[in-house]
């Protein structure tokens, strides 16, 4: 029997889409319901991981504290993983402390050229027994041979896997396929998959990875997540109970799990919007988005063409400092040339 | 001028060693006399070479067999060994500016407490991001000491991180915040470092976010706009390039620093801005120690 590992992203990446407003409810009822369908691996927290409540990114209405012990309450099969960022969060402040709350398992996130800057932590999280995978964010922006540089790092590290990330949801199917099958062979430890909708893509391209030869799929009930969302979990879940694939995933309850996400919990879901489009196309982090949106209309810029800029600047996710800038510069051009 | 120049010696051979070394070279009072790394082969250690600086790969085996190669050291290595180093340096009488985010030293940030580095032997240089924010922050909270929250973000370029830089990402942000915190006063602070590999590379840029209702935005525009002057006569390259604007209840201030490119191109304003502090703060110990010496003399 073929078998693939799903993390649910759910409370984490959805953090982003109601800017990092989750409560004690919703994360107590979606937890609950996603054991009893069997998630292997849930992650909560802010939407950029432990230590990232900022005016940056965007404050949370809960401590990371209170987020994993609100989840950890209700995990009885479902392990606890969280999500980190170095430059974000540090051993002694968020790491440390998670691990001693009971979180089982770490996705320890950076930029798809800068795995060196996990060493530690990984070296940290790997002493104390628990589970890491490191996540390579924005891999659009880099070929392929330098990708297997920086997984090999992971793997050194003591990764248990190397989840690519779509983070600005640019990748088309075939792409996905390239960088995933050319991995999967130079690799002792499996290759994941985390999908962004930005182009519509998020399911096309997680079937692609996993018919590449990916090992592990990150998704969200109803693609709940930042800009456009992300891989529909509960649809990989039906996708991959028809090709054959094992994922310990009652579909029933799966299906459950996202009807009470869009019921009691996402406000709005995602939708490929058109300045979501827009920044799949021009390869800028969806959780600029919301930014942008708010920071454009009030220096009265075309928010595509802060997007499209922003692409051309080569932003990375955390420089959300830079819209403001960016815009500011656009307004000035603009009223010049008026 | 001086007739004669303090002898200083410059630990630690990689980004941050090197750079210091072009810079002491330019000093009317500094002069170079041990660059010292761990291996014979590095850029840092065949540059210096090539310039005819007296090299060694033994690390702070060098200064402790010979004693009289310094007055004061720089430590360039990372914090974990400077907290090794500085014991033996402090047996020695050595005066140490320590460039690591190793939290030993006392900290100086020299467009406010320069005065301070003369009381203390070992004073700390803070972090590259801490030496552009930490002065703004301060001035913020002179014109509203009622801010309860102060946030830094540095971006710097993939390029200008070395290794040891990358190993040491935790001690840098704990080393920034409590430097926000000693000198603002404000107990409550968050430090943001990111890595961007975007080529070509970005230049080194710190964003200032203070949480505030009601800020008095003129007063804070001059407040900055003096403050950047002050710093610019010691880090040429410091450009404050989004002064105080107030969005979604914060005032943003955003400073760029561009290098003069000794080391690495200018684009690596983070080794430049806290090498220029280092190398002022050296110029003060060696101008006040060179004038004992004449007088004696």
């Amino acid at each position: 029997m073929k078998t693939i590992l799903l993390i649910d992203s759910t409370l984490r990446d959805g953090n982003h889409a109601i800017r990092h407003q989750l409560n004690k409810d919703q994360i107590v009822k979606y937890a609950a319901a996603a054991d009893q369908a069997g998630i292997p691996i849930l992650i909560v927290g802010h939407g950029n991981g432990l230590g990232a409540s900022s005016l940056q990114i965007g404050e949370s209405l809960l401590s990371d504290k209170d987020m994993i012990n609100f989840a950890k309450g209700q995990l009885k099969k479902t392990k606890l993983g969280v999500y980190c960022i170095p430059g974000f969060a540090t051993v002694k402040r968020d790491i440390g402390p998670a691990i001693d709350l009971g979180v089982d398992v770490f996705c320890v996130g950076c930029h798809c050229t800068e795995a060196d800057t996990t060493q530690s932590h990984i070296g940290y999280i790997r002493k104390r027994d628990k589970i890491v995978y490191s996540c390579l964010m924005m891999v659009h922006m880099i070929p392929q041979e330098l990708l297997l540089q920086e997984c090999l790092k992971a793997q050194s590290y003591g990764s248990s896997g190397v989840i690519l990330m779509d983070s600005a949801g640019t990748l088309l199917p075939s792409d996905v396929k390239e960088r995933v099958e050319f991995l999967v062979g130079k690799l002792d430890i499996p290759v994941g998959f985390h999908a962004h909708n930005n182009l519509g893509m998020a399911a096309a391209n997680s079937v692609a990875a996993w018919e590449a030869g990916a090992g592990i799929l990150d998704a969200c009930s109803r693609g709940f997540g930042a800009g456009s969302g992300n891989a529909q979990l509960e649809v990989l879940v039906a996708i991959l109970s028809r090709m054959g694939v094992e994922t310990g995933v009652d579909l029933y309850k799966m299906l459950d799990a996202s009807d009470l996400l869009e019921h009691e919990i996402a406000a709005t879901l995602p939708v490929t919007t058109s300045t979501g489009i827009v920044s799949g196309m021009a390869g800028v982090f969806s959780g600029f988005i919301k930014h942008v949106e708010r920071i454009s209309t009030q220096y009265g810029v075309d928010v595509r063409d802060v997007l499209f800029e922003l692409g051309k600047r080569k932003v990375v996710a955390g420089q959300e400092d830079l819209i403001v800038q960016t815009t500011i510069d656009l307004a000035d051009k603009l009223r010049r040339s008026e | 001028m001086p007739t004669k120049k303090l002898k200083v010696a410059i630990l630690g051979s990689g980004n941050i060693g090197t750079d210091l070394l072009l810079k002491v070279r330019r000093s009317p009072y500094l002069e170079c006399n041990l660059f010292i790394g761990r291996n014979m082969d590095s850029l840092g250690i065949n540059l210096a070479r090539k310039i005819g600086v007296n090299v060694s790969d033994q690390g702070i085996l060098a200064v402790e067999k010979d004693p009289a190669c310094c007055e004061l050291l720089f430590d360039a290595t990372s914090a974990k060994d400077h907290v090794k180093h500085w014991p033996v340096l402090q047996k020695m009488g050595k005066y140490v500016i320590d460039m690591t985010p190793s939290m030993t030293g006392h900290m100086i940030v020299p467009a406010i407490n320069r005065q301070e580095a003369r009381e203390f032997r070992n004073v700390n240089m803070i972090s590259c991001g801490g030496q552009a924010s930490i002065p703004i922050a301060h001035q913020l909270m002179c014109v509203a000491p009622e801010i309860q929250y102060i946030e830094i973000v540095s971006s710097i370029a993939s390029r200008s991180a070395g290794p040891g830089t990358r190993l040491n990402i935790d001690e840098y942000i704990e080393n920034t915040e409590a430097g926000l915190r000693s000198f603002t006063g404000c107990q409550n602070t968050k430090a943001i470092l990111i890595l961007n590999p975007a080529i070509p590379d970005v230049d080194m840029q710190t964003t200032v976010s203070v949480k505030i209702r009601n800020p008095d935005l003129p007063k804070m525009r001059q407040a900055i706009a003096d403050l950047e002057k002050k710093i610019q006569q010691h880090v040429p390259g410091y450009k404050v390039i989004v002064p105080p604007v107030y969005e979604n209840g914060r005032v943003v201030v955003i400073v760029k620093v561009r290098g003069v490119g000794d080391y690495l191109p200018a684009f690596a304003g983070n080794l430049d801005i806290i090498n220029c502090v280092a190398v002022s703060v050296a110029e003060d110990f060696a101008k006040e120690s060179l004038a004992v010496k004449e007088s004696v003399l």
